[in-house]
C-alpha cells in the first residue's frame, strides 16, 4: 500500500522530516514531489514513532515545506538487471541515461546486497595478467581480489585503471572480462576519457557503466557503488561473467557520506568523517570475491585520490583495512618521469602469494620478486645517502645499486601506456636488471633459480621498449 | 510470549515500547522477521536493543517478543571445526539451507542435532558431583578429547550414567539432589557476557610457544597471558594471527575474524584442514574454532563475536585445556561499540568512543589466564588472549590501543616502515615488549638450553647497539665508524635478516622449534664473537664480510626440523674458517713487521650497514 504525505516538517541540508507517518519502514524508498511538480527520490534513515527522516538523493532544492507530497513506496532501492545492460549508459541511480530502450529486468535486486557468507567463497587465486610490470611482476593482482589505486590530483590513475581494463586477461582462459564501471563526482572530461578508451579498444559492449558526475547530485553518489554492485554480482553469480567492477572516486563517495553525517549531527570521527564510514565502505568493498561453484567472479579496482597526498587520510586508510593491498602512486616517480609511478615499495598484493609461481605464472617468481624488491629498497638508501653525503661517499656496492634502482625505475617500472608485457617479458626483465648485482647478492633467489636464470648464458632480449 | 513494540528505527538500533519487566542484555526477537537482538538500555518502559541483523524495511509498530534470557552460547560436543557467526550461528549449516548469501531471521541450533558422539563415562554412579567435575569424555576429533562437566550450579549424587552414542541433547546421566532429580546433557549454555568461573589464578610460568623466532626469542607470551599487536593496514596483523593459530602450542584454538576480511576466514577454511600440527602430524583444523563475523556482515553481531569466542575457549580451559584465543581486529569491536553508543545518543569519550572502552577492553582481556579450574579432577587450564589492533593511520595514540596497552602484557609493535622492506613479521625488535620475560625464562631454557634468555638478551644487546650506530651512520656516513663497532653493524644484520626475518609462506622457515630457535641464534652470535675476536688478532673487516660461509648461515631458517645438527656444524665450520684466518694472519703479520715495521690491514672498506 502507497502512502502519500504532505507533512514536511523540516528541510535540512539534504535531509527531509516527515511527520505523521503512519509505518515507514528503516531503508524504505520514496519518492518527492515539489510544488513544480519535479519527482526527486530518497530513502528512510530513520524513523522515530510517525517522524521518518529522508535522505533525498537528489538534493534538497526546490523543496518547500508547503507544496511538496512525499511518497512511501513500501519496498527498498532496487534495481531490476538484465544482461542487456552491457553497453549501456546509467545515472548514479540504474536509470537509462543513454537513448537505448528501457531495460526489461529479469530480476529485482535490492541494492544493498546481502553479505557473501564466509564458508561460500572460494580464495581468489587465479593471476591476471595486466601486462603492466610493475602490477604483475611485483603487485601481482588475482581474479576476485579487491586492489585499490590510491593516487593524488593530478597522477595518471585513469590511465592506469584504463590500461588495466585494457590489457587484463587470465591466461589460458578465453574469457574475457566485463566491466561495470562506476563514477562518483568525477569530472565529464574524466568519465568521458574512459568512454573513448572503451570505444577505441571495442570494450564498450562488454562494459556497463554508472554515471554520476561532478555536477550530479551527490547525495545520489552513496548509491551508486551499491548499484554498481548488484548488478556485477547478477552478471557474475547469476550469468557467470568475470567482472571488473572500477569504481572511481571513492573520496567524492566518502564526502557524501560525510554530508549526511554532518546533517543529521552525528558524532563525527576523524577529520570530519563518520565512525562508521569503515563499515559503510567494508558493505561495498566486500560485495567481490569468488563463490564455490559459480563460474563468474568480481574483481574490484577502486580508485581514490588521497587529499594532500596524504596515506593516513581516513578514506585510503580505511580501505587499505578493507581491501587486498593497493597500489600506490607516487608524485615523486611522477616528476621523474617514471610512468605508471607505481611505488613498488609501499604498494602490496595481498593474495599475490596464492597467484604466483609455477603452473600460474612461473616458478622462479616469488625469489626474483622477493631479490628485486630488496636490491631496489637497497639502491634507494644509496640514492639517499647519496644526496646527504654525496656520491662519492658511497661503497662501490652501493654505487651498483644506485644504478640498479635507477635502471629499475626507468626500465621496469616505466612502461608504455599501450604496452603491453606478457609476463615471461616482465620476469626476464627483472633478471635482466638483477644481473647488474653481482651474483653474491643474490640472497633471496634459491640456487637452482640462479643457476636457471641469472646464469642463463645467452639471456633472451626481454626489455621490451615502448 | 510477551512484546513490546517498535517505536523508532535506526541502523542497527531499534526502540521499543511496552517492555515493562525485561532485563538489560535479554535477548529479543524484533519484528515477524524474528530477528535476534538483545537489549542494551532501558528507561521507563522503554528498552534500546542492538539488532544482529540488517533492519531495513523493518519500522514502527512492529513486535518485539522478548525471550526473557541473555544471550548464551551452546557447550558441547561439535564445537570444534565449527565455522559460527558473531552469535554462534553455525554459517556452514546456514550455506547449506539458504545459499551463497547471508539472509535474515536464521535460527539454527549452534550445535548439531542430528549428529551421535560417543560418551564414555568416568565417574561411576553414587559418586556426589558438583559443577566441574568430568562426567566423561568424548573423542572430539583426533586432536580433542572433549571433557563433559557438570554445569555450572548443578550438583547431587549420581544415580544413572550411560556409555554410548548419544545426541548432544539425550540424557546421559542423572543426578539427585534434595529428593530433587536432574537430568544432565551432554551440552549445556552460559550467557556469553559473563566469565566462567575458576578456582583460582596462578602466576604464568610456562611459556606458550609459537614458532616465531622474533616472539619466542624475544617477546614471547605466557601461557595464559595477553598480547596485542596493533599496526596500520598491511603491516602483518592478520598473518601473525594466523601463524599464531597454527602453530602456537596450545590444545585449542579459538579464531575470532571480527569485523575483518571474508577471504582471510576463506583462507583459513581452506588451509587449516591441510596443514598438519607440527606436534601430533593431525589437521591444525581439528583443534580449531572459528568465529566469523567479517566486516560487511551486521555490525552489533561484531561486538557479540568476541563474547562469544572467549566463553568458548573458557569452556575448553574448564576441561584443562590450554586455549588460544586470536581477535582481529579488536579494533572493529571497539567501533561497533562506537556505533551502538553514538546511536543511543551517550555522552562520547575520546574519538567518539564510548566512556566504557577502557572497562570492556580490560574486562575482556581479563578472562585470559592460568588457573586451577573449577571440580575434579584438580587440573590447570589456560587461557591465552591475542589481539590485532587496527588503530587510523596506524597511529598508537588511538583509544582502542591506550585501552589494550594498559591491560595486555605482551606488546608486538608492528611497523608500516619494516613492512615496506619486506622485513617480516614486521615487529619492531625496539619498541616492542614482554613483560612475561622472566617469568617464564626457566621453563624456555629448560626447553632449549641452560643459556637461552642470555643468548636472547645478548642479541638483542646488539641490536639496540646497532640502532645507535645507525643514527651516526646517517650523520656522517658508514666510513667514520671503526672496525668493531661495523662489525656490530654486520652482527645485528645477521640477527635480522638470518634469525628475525621468518617467510611465513615457506613451507620450511614458517615455523621454528624453540631448539631450532636457539641453535639459530646461537650460530649467529658465535659467528659474531669469532669475528670479534678475529677483527682484534688482526683479520681484516674486508675478508671477514667476505666469507662464503655467510650463505649458510642465511639459510639455517630452511633446514627441517629433523636436520638441525647440521646447525651445530656450522658452528665448527666457522671455528675452522676463522682459525685459518687469523693464523693466516699472524703470519702474514709476522713476515709483514720483518720488512716493513706494521700491517695495515685494519681499515677497509667493505659491506655498508
Ligand atoms: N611473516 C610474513 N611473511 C611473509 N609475508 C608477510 C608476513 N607478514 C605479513 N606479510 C605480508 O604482508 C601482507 C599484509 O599482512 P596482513 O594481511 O597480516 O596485514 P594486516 O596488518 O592484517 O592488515 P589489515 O589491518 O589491513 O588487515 C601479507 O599479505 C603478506 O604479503
Ligand atoms: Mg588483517
Amino acid at each position: 500500500m502507497i502512502k502519500e504525505y504532505s507533512s514536511i516538517s523540516n528541510v535540512a541540508g539534504p535531509l527531509l522530516l516527515v511527520e505523521g507517518v503512519d509505518g515507514a519502514k528503516y531503508e524504505e524508498l520514496v519518492e518527492i514531489y515539489t510544488g513544480t511538480g519535479d519527482k526527486k527520490r530518497g530513502r528512510v534513515l530513520e524513523v522515530d514513532k510517525d517522524r521518518a527522516l529522508v535522505q533525498i538523493f537528489e538534493g534538497s532544492t526546490g523543496i518547500d515545506v508547503q507544496n511538496c507530497r512525499v511518497r512511501f513506496l513500501g519496498k527498498t532501492l532496487s534495481i531490476g538487471v538484465s544482461d542487456d545492460m552491457l553497453g549501456r549508459v546509467f545515472d548514479g541511480l540504474g536509470r537509462p541515461k543513454d537513448a537505448g530502450p528501457a531495460i526489461i529486468p529479469e530480476a529485482l535486486l535490492d541494492v544493498n546486497g546481502a553479505p557473501i557468507n564466509p564458508t561460500a567463497r572460494d580464495y581468489p587465486n587465479e593471476f591476471i595478467q595486466t601486462g603492466i610490470s610493475s602490477v604483475d611482476g611485483i603487485n601481482t593482482l588475482v581474479r576476485g581480489q579487491k586492489l585499490p589505486v590510491f593516487s593524488g590530483s593530478g597522477l595518471p590513475h585513469n590511465k592506469v585503471a584504463a590500461q588495466i581494463v585494457r590489457q587484463a586477461k587470465v591466461l589460458g582462459k578465453e574469457e574475457e572480462f566485463a566491466v561495470v564501471f562506476g563514477a562518483m563526482g568525477i569530472t565529464f572530461e574524466e568519465a568521458n576519457f574512459f568512454i573513448q578508451d572503451f570505444t577505441k579498444s571495442g570494450a564498450l559492449e562488454r562494459v556497463v557503466l554508472f554515471l554520476n558526475l561532478a555536477d550530479d547530485p551527490a547525495i545520489e553518489r552513496i548509491s551508486t557503488p551499491r548499484v554498481a554492485f548488484t548488478v556485477a554480482e547478477y552478471l557474475a553469480f547469476t550469468k557467470g561473467l568475470h567482472i571488473l567492477v572500477v569504481l572511481s572516486d571513492m573520496t567524492n563517495y566518502a564526502e557524501a557520506l560525510r554530508e549526511i553525517s554532518a546533517a543529521r549531527k552525528e558524532i563525527p570521527g576523524r577529520r570530519g568523517y563518520p565512525g562508521y564510514l569503515y563499515t559503510d565502505l567494508a558493505s561495498v568493498y566486500e560485495r567481490s570475491g569468488r563463490i564455490k561453484g559459480k563460474k563468474g567472479s568480481i574483481t574490484l579496482i577502486p580508485i581514490l585520490s588521497m587529499p594532500e597526498d596524504d596515506k593516513t587520510h581516513p578514506i585510503p586508510d580505511l580501505t587499505g583495512y578493507i581491501t587486498e593491498g593497493q597500489i600506490i602512486l607516487s608524485r615523486g616517480l611522477y616528476r621523474r618521469k617514471v610512468s605508471p609511478p607505481v611505488d613498488v615499495q609501499q604498494s602490496l598484493s595481498r593474495l599475490k602469494d596464492k597467484g604466483i609461481g609455477k603452473g600460474k605464472t612461473r616458478e622462479d617468481h616469488a625469489d626474483l620478486f622477493n631479490q628485486l624488491i630488496a636490491c631496489y629498497a637497497r639502491g634507494k638508501e644509496a640514492a639517499e645517502l647519496a644526496v646527504i653525503l654525496g656520491e662519492a661517499a658511497l661503497t662501490d656496492m652501493d654505487k651498483i645499486y644506485l644504478k640498479f634502482s635507477q635502471e629499475y625505475e626507468g626500465r621496469y617500472i616505466s612502461q608504455g601506456e599501450y604496452e603491453d608485457r606478457t609476463i615471461e617479458q616482465t620476469l626476464d626483465l627483472g633478471w635482466e636488471l638483477l644481473r647488474m648485482v653481482p651474483r653474491g647478492e643474490m640472497k633471496r633467489v634459491r640456487d637452482e633459480y640462479l643457476k636457471k636464470y641469472y646464469d642463463a648464458k645467452t639471456p633472451e632480449k626481454a626489455g621490451v621498449t615502448g | 510470549m510477551r512484546k513490546g513494540e517498535i517505536t523508532k528505527v535506526s541502523g542497527p538500533l531499534v526502540v521499543a515500547k511496552g517492555m515493562t519487566g525485561s532485563k538489560m542484555y535479554d535477548v529479543v526477537r524484533v519484528s515477524d522477521e524474528r530477528l535476534v537482538g538483545e537489549i542494551v538500555g532501558l528507561a521507563g518502559d522503554l528498552a534500546s536493543i542492538q539488532v544482529y541483523e540488517d533492519t531495513s524495511g523493518i519500522g514502527p509498530g512492529e513486535a518485539v517478543y522478548m525471550t526473557d534470557e541473555p544471550l548464551f552460547v551452546e557447550l558441547g560436543p561439535g564445537l570444534i571445526e565449527s565455522i559460527f557467526d558473531g552469535i554462534q550461528r553455525p554459517l556452514d549449516i546456514i550455506k547449506e539451507n539458504t545459499g551463497d548469501y547471508i539472509t535474515r531471521g536464521i535460527e539454527v541450533p549452534a550445535l548439531e542435532r542430528d549428529k551421535k558422539w560417543h560418551f564414555k563415562p568416568t565417574v561411576k554412579p553414587g559418586t556426589e558431583v558438583s559443577p566441574g567435575d568430568i562426567l566423561g569424555e568424548v573423542q572430539e576429533t583426533t586432536l580433542v578429547l572433549h571433557k563433559i562437566l557438570v554445569p555450572p550450579g548443578v550438583q547431587g549424587k549420581i544415580k544413572d550414567i550411560k556409555q554410548g552414542d548419544f545426541l548432544v541433547t539425550d540424557v546421559i546421566c542423572s543426578l539427585e539432589h534434595d529428593k530433587e532429580k536432574h537430568d544432565l546433557t551432554m551440552m549445556h549454555r552460559w550467557p556469553v557476557r559473563i566469565p566462567r568461573a575458576y578456582k583460582e589464578r596462578l602466576a604464568p610460568s610456562l611459556t606458550l610457544s609459537t614458532g616465531q623466532r622474533v616472539i619466542d626469542t624475544f617477546f614471547p607470551i605466557a601461557k595464559g597471558g595477553t598480547a596485542c599487536c596493533p599496526g596500520p593496514f598491511g603491516s602483518g596483523k592478520t598473518v601473525i594471527q594466523h601463524q599464531l593459530a597454527k602453530w602456537a602450542d596450545a590444545e585449542i584454538i579459538v579464531y575470532i575474524g571480527c569485523g575483518e576480511r571474508g577471504n582471510e576466514m576463506t583462507d583459513v577454511l581452506l588451509e587449516f584442514p591441510e596443514l598438519k600440527d607440527p606436534r601430533s602430524g593431525e589437521p591444525l583444523m581439528k583443534r580449531t574454532v572459528l568465529i566469523a563475523n567479517t566486516s560487511n556482515m551486521p555490525v552489533a553481531a561484531r561486538e557479540a563475536s568476541v563474547y562469544t569466542g572467549i566463553t568458548i575457549a573458557e569452556y575448553f580451559r574448564d576441561m584443562g585445556y590450554s586455549v588460544a584465543v586470536m581477535a582481529d581486529s579488536t579494533s572493529r569491536w571497539a567501533e561497533a561499540m562506537r556505533e551502538i553508543s553514538g546511536r543511543l545518543e551517550e555522552m562520547p569519550g575520546e574519538e567518539g568512543y564510548p566512556a566504557y572502552l577502557a572497562a570492556r577492553v580490560s574486562s575482556f582481556y581479563e578472562r585470559a589466564g592460568r588457573v586451577k579450574t573449577v571440580g575434579r579432577p584438580e587440573r590447570e587450564g589456560a587461557l591465552s588472549v591475542v589481539g590485532a589492533v587496527s588503530p587510523p593511520g596506524g597511529d598508537l595514540s588511538d583509544p582502542v590501543v591506550q585501552a589494550t596497552l594498559r591491560v595486555v602484557k605482551v606488546f608486538w609493535s608492528l611497523e608500516d616502515k619494516l613492512a615496506y622492506q619486506r622485513h617480516f613479521p614486521a615487529i619492531s625488535w625496539l619498541n616492542s615488549y614482554s613483560l612475561y620475560i622472566d617469568d617464564i625464562a626457566e621453563d624456555v631454557n629448560k626447553m632449549t638450553a641452560k643459556d637461552f634468555t642470555d643468548l636472547s638478551s645478548e642479541a638483542m644487546k646488539l641490536l639496540e647497539q646497532e640502532a645507535e650506530l645507525q643514527e651516526i651512520v646517517r650523520l656522517i656516513g658508514v666510513d667514520a665508524l671503526s672496525p668493531e663497532d661495523r662489525l656490530i653493524l654486520e652482527g645485528a644484520r645477521s640477527i635480522r635478516e638470518d634469525f628475525l626475518h621468518q617467510n611465513a609462506f615457506h613451507e620450511i622457515d614458517t615455523y621454528a622449534s624453540l631448539k631450532k630457535q636457539y641453535k639459530m641464534l646461537s650460530v649467529c652470535m658465535f659467528n659474531y664473537n669469532k669475528a670479534r675476536e678475529a677483527l682484534k688478532r688482526g683479520v681484516a673487516f674486508d675478508d671477514i664480510v667476505k666469507m662464503d660461509i655467510r650463505d649458510k648461515i642465511a639459510r639455517m631458517r630452511y633446514l627441517e626440523e629433523s636436520k638441525l645438527d647440521t646447525i651445530d656444524a656450522i658452528k665448527d665450520e666457522l671455528t675452522a674458517e676463522f682459525d685459518g684466518m687469523i693464523k693466516g694472519e699472524t703470519k702474514q703479520r709476522e713476515t709483514e713487521k720483518e720488512t716493513t715495521g706494521h700491517g695495515d690491514n685494519e681499515k677497509g672498506k667493505g659491506d655498508r650497514k
